[in-house]
């Protein structure tokens, strides 16, 4: 783990071997039916410890089902996802955190409460679970906002808790489901630059659906395009540099326009 | 300010209105009735401020019938409401005899109540319940059931048990339904008291309706059902005032 994480302030729950040891995912001969509807197709997939692997696709493409199958929500008809050694849904569940599309803080509880959720479903007192959580605000730009009802708190804001309580929970992989799709978009790009800072800081095996091809080349390391229903993947691609600081420059780069307009067409080619 | 204002202008105008035909006797010449059949709002100010420790005497019988089955309807309602979320099983086997105890007609059922428990607050307290609980468990059903079912899902992934689920995210989500059913309970409440009431008591406000109403004793009555009215309101007010204490995120 390194020094920088530590700092971050929730390297505890990771740095147990336990966690540290077997945080990638691996998807192997993936598929998946709603009654007779087909939703995945044979998909095959890899994320070594601690990178973030992209899934972008159409809409309705089954890429929310997906991220479900391997939040360990659901269990695939048939294949086998293991987040380690894990591979029952009830053992990818315990490893696992899922943050949903819309940040769903729950409207009675303060800003820490709602980053709190995790440790107080594991029994921990109130106090406690308050001071865990409220170690981190101020790096997430909240610092004085643990009191605050989500409702008093900007579109950015609220995200931020979201994401705070979804690495609170301290689980060595992380679903996140078009985490930025409600925000407008310079909020959206200022609270990209900010998620890479924040998993360069906190290593996580990070899967991340979204619809925009940009923010996946820059959040993740590898990407998975898929097609229209019943999803497979149509291509995959390398980002040429994730995660770096200064996004603006990132997604102008003529080689990261150069993937992306591969990763547009292979959408493209997807929905046929 | 508008708020209060508004409906009090409005209160004032009715009765003052009320005032000018009663004394006038130009509504007692409408109706072709005697004029001491249509009493005016000051003469059942009178009739309440001269007899104003019977009315507190009866108001405060039926209040407490009212309580009594109120707090009955309350932990039967709340009861029903979360068995029939948790449990396919009992939502099956309950509703169809929830809504079928609805159906039958209090006129009907009160008397049998009285044979059944008797004399005192006990029948008048029961056809409270029999009323209320129903709006109450109603709410409580349709606010837990309107929780987010992504929420639940994002719960799960934060190792959330189902007891922990009904408890933080469920419940919670509950209380604006359940406070909607409770004001539909409480208003409702008194009619329930006023029929218990009339199948046989010795005091009470439903009585003393039944003893103005038989002595032609048309400001009595108004003020009867002023008391009541009165009553009715206050306890909607309470419950409105603990919905904006507990609601606080609306």
């Amino acid at each position: 783990m390194p020094a920088k994480a530590k700092e971050f302030g929730v390297a505890e729950p990771l740095s147990s071997p336990a966690a540290a040891a077997g945080a990638e995912v691996s998807i192997r001969g993936l598929a998946h039916h709603y009654g007779d509807l087909q939703t995945i197709d044979g998909i095959d997939l890899e994320a070594p410890s601690h990178s973030v692997l992209g899934l972008v696709g159409p809409s309705g493409c089954g890429k929310s089902t997906l991220l479900e199958l391997i939040a360990g929500l659901q269990e695939p008809t048939a294949g086998e996802i293991a987040l380690g050694a894990a591979s029952a849904a009830r053992d990818r569940l315990s490893r696992c955190a899922f943050m949903p599309q819309r940040d769903l803080l729950l409207p009675w509880l303060s800003a820490i409460d709602n980053a709190a959720l995790a440790l107080r479903n594991r029994g921990m007192r109130r106090g406690e679970a308050r001071r865990e959580a409220g170690r981190l605000f101020g790096r997430f730009g909240l610092d004085g906002f643990e009191r605050a009802r989500p409702a008093e708190l900007s579109g950015g804001m609220r995200q931020r808790v979201a994401f705070l309580r979804t690495l609170v929970a301290g689980k060595p992989v992380v679903a996140l489901d078009e985490p930025f799709a409600a925000l407008d978009a310079i909020t959206r790009a200022e609270m990209q630059q900010w998620l890479a800072a924040a998993l360069d800081a906190d290593p996580r095996t990070v899967v991340l659906v979204t619809h925009d091809v940009e923010e996946a080349l820059y959040l993740c390391d590898r990407v998975a395009v898929l097609s229209a229903r019943p999803a497979r993947v149509v291509d995959e691609l390398s980002a040429p540099a994730p995660r770096v600081a200064e996004r603006d420059d990132a997604v102008t780069d003529p080689e990261f326009v150069a993937v992306r307009e591969r990763a547009l067409r292979a959408l493209h080619e997807g929905m046929r | 300010m508008r708020r209060w204002l508004l409906p009090t202008l409005l209160l004032a105008a009715l009765v003052g209105a009320w005032q000018l035909a009663a004394s006038s006797g130009a509504l007692a010449n409408l109706l072709d009735l005697p004029p001491i059949l249509v009493p005016s709002p000051i003469e059942v100010g009178e009739a309440l401020s001269e007899q104003r420790h019977l009315y507190a005497e009866n108001a405060w019988a039926t209040l407490r019938e009212i309580l009594l089955g109120l707090a009955i309807a309350l932990a039967v309602g709340v009861a029903a409401g979360l068995a029939m979320h948790l449990s396919k099983v009992a939502r099956d086997t309950l509703s169809p005899l929830i809504v079928a105890s609805q159906a039958v007609p209090i006129v009907v059922i009160a008397p049998i109540l009285v044979i059944w428990f008797g004399y005192g607050i006990w029948p008048k307290a029961a056809v409270v319940a029999l009323i209320c609980f129903f709006p109450i468990a109603l709410g409580v059903l349709s606010g837990l059931a309107s929780a987010d079912p992504a929420a639940t899902k994002m719960m799960r992934t934060l190792d959330a048990t189902r007891g922990q689920i009904l408890w933080r995210v469920e419940s919670p989500g509950a209380l604006p339904s359940f406070f909607t059913g409770a004001k539909i309970a409480v208003v409702i409440a008194p009619i329930g008291a006023v029929f218990g009431e009339w199948v046989g008591s010795n005091q009470g406000l439903g009585r003393a309706i039944i003893y103005d109403n038989a002595q032609l004793q048309a400001a009595g009555l108004f003020a009867d059902v002023v008391v009541l009215a009165a009553m009715a309101l206050a306890l909607y007010g309470l419950l409105a005032l603990a919905e904006r204490r507990v609601v606080t995120w609306r």
